[in-house]
């Protein structure tokens, strides 16, 4: 009787059939003229904070690119933090349309998605992922506008060199803790394999790996306080930047300089919020937006209109990077005329984009699929503020250091 | 490294072994009695953290002081969640348990997401950063508060089962539930006090964490499965096991932290939890069953 049933066609289903076949033409050409992007972020779990910050920043992305002459339609969808959850997320997506992909700020859930994007010949473009391994395993339909985790640690270590150079810090001795993440782990093997060749004036004396989803991170603080540093050397996240800094704050623990050779946390809006006035002082050295470019300035406009309640200048390192990975397959969908993996990755491929909002040279990509040209520069917390201090070109105001004391900030 | 930092550890782990022994009692304390094993544990946790948080947001009140009527509130709640839902599943058999609690901790998590969203929150203390110096030692106010808060509970209900009626009766139908029911105990209504009382501990354990840590509704499950080896470890339906292996796990994962290497946290705990399953599968304070 059911299967009897399925076979009718009645007259609305003919009908809405017959309406389905004449509108085929529009919707294929409407198609044409936007981009279909899936934008693949974790906004909820572990990396949510990251991710909703990400997120923010496609939210104003849009009105950008439309005063640029492109058009995007983008997914919103969330990884969960979760690399099984991207896998599965990436291949729905597709089935559904997306003509690119990007994301997904974490190394392990962009692995993920990268594998299939390879598979369904889909082109992902990496806005903040830096496992080396991303462009290192061969993939034709992937290229990263960030920085290798090796790039971060090479650029982060000599701004930490010059840095307390110029600010005529003695350090001899320092400390490298490190969450044992993707990112924190890729970050240490780079560690490992960089700072011995690069002549540094101070040594590492103990390497400390860390679970960032600990409760509390008061035994490593600790036993950070046993070796007595002159340099803490951290990569953390948001969460557990918060974890250390009540720790470290508790325990009174004040070395000459608190740097990060590359990674976030520091400059997160929770990360501000849970810490207050503890949040001064850190250093951290990554690729940063430019206050000067126009496109910066264009992009912080929208971001204030679409983002009322969070500030451009916390959130600036993910939207601007998530924005510049929106404008690249945007300007290569514009470039190529057609929306095929094989067209659009070469037109990807072939990026030369001189303004945009990253510090740093235009936007290309090596035959690996890396930009070679991203910038770093030194950022410091200031009156609750990231803000450039190194290098002079780029700087707006001078570095503090030493770092200055956890007792009577207000 | 001095003798100072490792006592200072010793103190760290017992100080947060007494806040997971808390919250892992009340997973005993209602699979003791009612013998079912609340899956959604980690989630009332995060449920009464997001109260605390809420309560503290409201009307300031301090998450450790907020313990005592969030414990209240979450006695009535598991009463009254015992009565209108586990209870025509307590003879049913384990598996459907199981769905119907993990299907509560989906609600609650879920619930929570579209409440609150999925970023951290937590509670700006006036003494969030303060320390208290005891010789060399440096040991963190929150923490000292925090375990202490923790300790009063524990003892209370200590004492409720010790020298109540009501709490022997309770006891008596643990220990043999046909007799309890031959002698004319309203079995039905020990076992709804039993679920209050676990949904309490776990409520006054959260608000206390909630002053100790930051939450997102994605704590619950890493929350569920701590209570889990603690409960493990210390023997399940056993309370004294509870605590004691709440300290356990507490003083050694900080002390492998300090001495071998931080990473290693979940390693130490899981590892312990599988020594005791191999050496005694019923725990290190357990009854063996007969």
């Amino acid at each position: 009787m059911m299967i009897a049933k399925t076979g009718l066609i009645d007259r609305r289903s003919l009908l809405a059939g017959a309406g389905a076949t004449i509108a085929a033409p529009a919707i294929v050409r409407a198609q044409g003229k936007a981009l279909k992007i899936a934008l693949m972020l974790p906004r909820s779990g572990f990396f949510a904070q990251a991710g909703q910050s990400c997120y923010r920043g496609a939210l104003a992305t849009p009105k950008v690119l439309a005063d640029l002459g492109y058009a995007v339609e983008i997914m919103h969808i969330d990884t969960e933090s979760s690399n099984d959850v991207s896998r599965t997320q990436a291949e729905k997506a597709i089935n559904d349309g997306a003509q690119c992909v990007i994301g997904a700020f974490e190394s392990g859930n962009t692995i993920a998605i990268a594998q299939v994007c390879e598979q369904r010949k889909v082109p992902l473009i990496c806005n903040i992922a830096s496992a080396p391994q991303l462009t290192g395993q061969g993939y034709q339909y992937l290229v990263r506008n960030f920085m290798t985790g090796p790039g971060l640690v090479t650029n982060g270590l000599r701004l930490i060199g010059e840095i307390s150079k110029a600010a005529n810090m003695d350090l001899k001795t320092a400390v490298f803790m490190h969450s044992n993440d993707t990112f924190g782990t890729a970050q240490a093997q780079a560690m490992g394999k960089i700072f011995p060749t690069l002549n540094m004036p101070f040594k590492i004396v103990e390497s400390i790996a860390y679970d960032p989803k600990a409760q509390d991170l008061s035994v490593e603080v600790t036993k950070v306080r046993g070796v007595n540093p002159d340099l803490l050397m951290i990569v953390t996240r948001a969460g557990d930047a918060i974890k250390l800094t009540r720790d470290m704050v508790r325990q009174k623990f004040q070395p000459k300089a608190i740097m990060s050779p590359g990674s976030p946390g520091l400059y997160d809006e929770e990360f501000f919020k849970a810490v207050g006035p503890y949040a001064d002082g850190f250093i951290y050295n990554l690729p940063w937006f430019n206050v000067k470019s126009k496109m910066t300035q264009a992009l912080e406009a929208s971001f204030k209109a679409t983002n009322p309640n969070h500030r451009f200048d916390l959130d600036g390192f993910n939207a601007g990077f998530t924005f510049e990975a929106l404008l690249i397959a945007a300007d290569a969908f514009k470039r190529a005329g057609a929306s095929d993996g094989e067209t659009l990755m070469k037109a990807i491929k072939a990026t030369n984009i001189k303004d945009h909002v990253m510090i740093g040279g235009p936007i290309v990509f090596n035959e690996k699929g890396d930009n070679p040209n991203i910038g770093s520069a030194s950022v410091q917390n200031i009156g609750q503020k990231p803000t450039v201090v190194y290098p002079a070109d780029v700087a707006v105001a001078k570095p503090i250091l030493p770092f200055p004391a956890w007792q009577g900030r207000k | 490294m001095s003798v100072s930092l490792y006592i200072e550890v010793l103190i760290q782990g017992v100080l947060s072994g007494l806040v997971y022994g808390l919250m892992a009692l009340g997973l005993s304390v209602i699979f003791g009695v009612v013998r079912v094993v609340n899956f959604a544990h980690g989630e009332f946790a995060v449920l009464a953290m997001y109260c605390a948080f809420v309560l503290f947001g409201l009307a300031g009140v301090d998450p450790i002081i907020a313990s005592l009527p969030l414990a209240v509130a979450f006695f009535i709640l598991g009463y009254a969640m015992q009565r209108g839902m586990v209870q025509p599943f307590v003879t049913r058999p384990q598996h459907e348990q199981f769905i119907l609690l993990v299907g509560v901790a989906l609600v609650i998590t879920n619930g929570l997401l579209l409440a609150f969203g999925p970023e951290s929150k937590h509670v700006d203390l006036p003494y969030s950063f303060d320390s208290y110096t005891v010789g060399g030692a440096l040991i963190d106010k929150v923490r000292v508060y925090g375990a202490a808060a923790a300790l009063a509970v524990t003892a209370a209900l200590f004492a409720f089962f010790r020298f109540t009626s009501t709490g022997t009766a309770i006891r008596a139908s643990a220990d043999n539930l046909t007799g309890a029911a031959v002698v004319g105990l309203d079995v039905k209504r020990l076992y709804a006090i039993s679920f209050g009382l676990g949904l309490a501990c776990v409520g006054a354990a959260g608000s206390i964490m909630m002053a100790l840590t930051d939450m997102t509704p994605m704590l619950a499950p890493s929350l569920t499965l701590l209570a889990f080896t603690i409960v493990i470890v210390g023997g399940l339906g056993s309370m004294t096991g509870a605590l004691a292996g709440g300290l356990l796990i507490g003083v050694a994962e900080a002390v492998a932290s300090l001495v071998v290497s931080p990473a290693i946290k979940s390693m130490v705990s899981f590892g312990l939890l599988v020594l005791v399953l191999a050496l005694r599968p019923q725990g290190l304070f357990g009854k063996a069953e007969s």
